[in-house]
């Protein structure tokens, strides 16, 4: 009876058809069988890990309500999961949450069960995000994102300030209140530190605080101090200054300063520096040759080199995956476009209109910054599948948004 | 997804014909979630004791959370990073040289012929008054993302500057503030408005004493 697991599952589940129809062919002495599969493998099976991650997975969720089914839903979502009815799902999830949140997952066609668990937490929320983040580990074969955290630019009356939040936007709270303008967060090793821009002086510093709210001010020279990128391992600060005539990229020490040294020297437009993961490499926007293009540079010095981005319009804003393979960044040509790169340069991917982005540690999703109706809202892209959902707990007019990873 | 392939229909029912049925060898389908055997297992029930704890450190930021990150203190000013001027000396007077807004073409931080003028008034008025000193604020419009235009706000801003030292005016009386573009002066989405915020303003810095 298993064998008819396969063909009902043909399209939805390519890979393990794949490994059934080749069990299939060992036990086979004929030779007429084998060619027979053979051209039902050809015509069914596509080897592709990335169309594995691009497939939508149906899945259904019962028994749950309000907060955890709103919660549930949203983190199922944004990594390329479909919500659907019980009958048309590949898996249901089953549970409650009328005390502490349960869930149980069942493959629907084979009926096993692949996970029950209960959970206890503090909130309703976190246990429901611990759910989300068993099934897509499970599932998806990657680490879950729904607890880790975000830092973005936030509108205020006064300018704006810096935010730090769940990544649905849950739980915002202002971590500067400097009645300024406050800019372009970017997180530290282990979500310990948030590097920034701050008006505060009356003109754009670069800070760091940690989470106690103690802060200081790395680099404050005359003109322009901004763009502040911490490396993988803390150590470092790539960032942009102007101090000596002209808008250049700069590392520091990141834990106060010290130890400055100019990578570029060009009459030219720098800006937007990221880091490689292994901190070998830092990639940026430079003008040098005209128009912007995005540049590799080793963070010790030494030449740079172009990286080929074939197809987009000036590109800004690059962020490295965390798996090093490859950058999100921004395309303007009209509008704003989220595209990416091979990490070793080549064609383009163009994804969806918006600007800013900005990977989670799952290497998988980016958020970014969405302009709509002049204001600028937060929202997920789930990359190999193009779908995006906006954060659902937007502040008004939120922008520069930080994954903490 | 509901259909089978027909011709895996067919080999199927060949298989079963043929009497080949290796049911044991397929694989099992599909691979256990590795997080499951850790956990799973027992039925769920809601009166048994609690499964899993969910650490709740280094996760969220809520109030009982250790991690919470607080409002930022202020900065130990002590540093000696960077020379800037003590402001407090000086009176901001952006009026006398409102005229003198520069204006720029898109994504451009060159000086048009048309916009000399203005940086030449600004250099005669300098010369007269040596104690004075300047700040010139670099703007773009909303079309180009966050940090580019905060590089090219300032890049117009130099741009002025480099003008005026050519007329003798020395550095050290002179400084740049970029806002990219997050001080527009007209907030309108249109031509008319992306040709005002594209500008440098001239703010005069007159010594109190």
């Amino acid at each position: 009876m298993i064998f008819f697991r396969a063909p009902k599952r043909a399209n939805a589940h390519q890979t393990e058809t794949l490994f059934e129809l080749g069990s299939l062919m060992r036990v086979s002495a004929l030779v007429l069988l084998c060619a027979v599969l053979q051209v039902a493998a050809q015509q069914e099976i596509k080897i592709d890990k990335t169309a594995d991650a691009a497939r939508v997975i149906p899945i259904s969720l019962s028994g749950f309500s309000g907060e955890v089914l709103d919660v549930l839903r949203y983190d199922l979502a944004v990594v390329g999961f479909e919500i659907v009815d019980s009958s048309e799902a590949q898996y249901n999830v089953t549970g409650s949450n009328t005390g502490n949140v349960e869930g149980r997952l069942i493959d629907r066609i084979t009926k096993t069960t692949l996970l029950a668990k209960r959970y206890s937490a503090g909130t309703r929320r976190i246990e429901a995000h611990a759910l989300a983040d068993d099934i897509v580990a499970g599932l998806r074969r990657i680490p879950g994102i729904a607890r880790t955290r975000i830092a973005f630019k936030g509108q205020t009356g006064a300018g704006t300030e810096i935010y730090v939040a769940d990544y649905d936007g849950a739980n915002a709270i202002p971590i500067t209140a400097d009645g300024a303008l406050v800019a372009a967060p970017c997180w530290g090793l282990g979500g310990k530190t948030i590097c920034y821009t701050s008006y505060r002086s009356g003109y754009p510093d670069i800070y760091t605080q940690d989470m106690s709210g103690k802060r200081r001010v790395i680099a404050k020279y005359p003109g322009l101090n901004t763009s502040a990128a911490i490396s993988p391992d803390g150590s470092r600060v790539a960032m942009i200054l102007s101090k000596d005539g002209t808008t250049d990229l700069y590392v520091c020490n990141a834990s106060d300063g010290s130890n400055l040294k100019r990578l570029t020297k060009s009459r030219d437009l720098e800006t937007t520096p990221c880091w490689s993961p292994d901190g070998r490499t830092i990639c940026f926007v430079s003008e040098a040759r005209g128009t912007a293009s995005l540049y590799l540079i080793s963070p010790d010095g030494g030449p740079m080199r172009r990286l080929r981005t074939a197809g987009a319009g000036k590109p800004t804003e690059p962020d490295w995956s965390p798996d090093g393979t490859q950058i999100v960044f921004t395309s303007q040509w009209r509008d704003f476009v989220i595209c990416v790169v091979p990490a070793q340069g080549g064609e383009i991917t163009t994804l969806v209109n918006g600007e800013d982005p900005c990977w989670a540690p799952n290497s998988r999703t980016v958020i970014f910054a969405n302009r709509k109706q002049g204001k600028r809202v937060l929202s997920l892209l789930d990359v190999p599948t193009k779908r995006v959902k906006d954060v659902p707990k937007n502040l008004a007019g939120c922008s520069q948004p930080s994954w903490a990873r | 997804m509901k259909t089978a392939n027909p011709l895996t229909r067919l080999v199927l029912s060949l298989i079963l014909s043929f009497g080949l049925v290796g049911c044991k060898k397929v694989p099992k389908g599909p691979t256990p979630i590795p997080l499951a055997n850790r956990t799973v297992t027992e039925p769920v029930t809601p009166q048994g004791p609690a499964g899993d704890n969910v650490p709740q450190a280094n996760q969220f930021p809520n109030d009982t959370d250790p991690n919470r990150f607080n409002l930022a203190t202020d900065p130990e000013d002590g540093s000696q990073l960077g020379s800037r001027e003590i402001e407090g000396n000086y009176i901001v007077d952006r009026e006398t040289f409102a005229a003198q807004t520069v204006y720029f073409e898109l994504d451009s931080s060159t000086i048009n012929p048309g916009e000399k003028a203005k940086i030449d008034t600004i250099a005669a008025y300098l010369k007269n008054e040596p104690t004075f000193r300047l700040r010139v604020e670099g703007h773009c419009d909303e079309r180009g993302t966050d940090e580019y235009n905060r590089a090219l706000g300032e890049r117009r801003a130099l741009s002025i500057l480099d003008y005026l030292k050519a007329f003798g005016v020395t550095s050290d009386r002179l400084t740049t503030l970029s806002y990219g573009e997050d001080k527009p002066a007209m907030f309108g989405s249109d031509e008319a408005s992306w040709a005002k915020n594209r500008r440098g303003e001239s703010v005069l810095l007159r010594p109190r004493n």
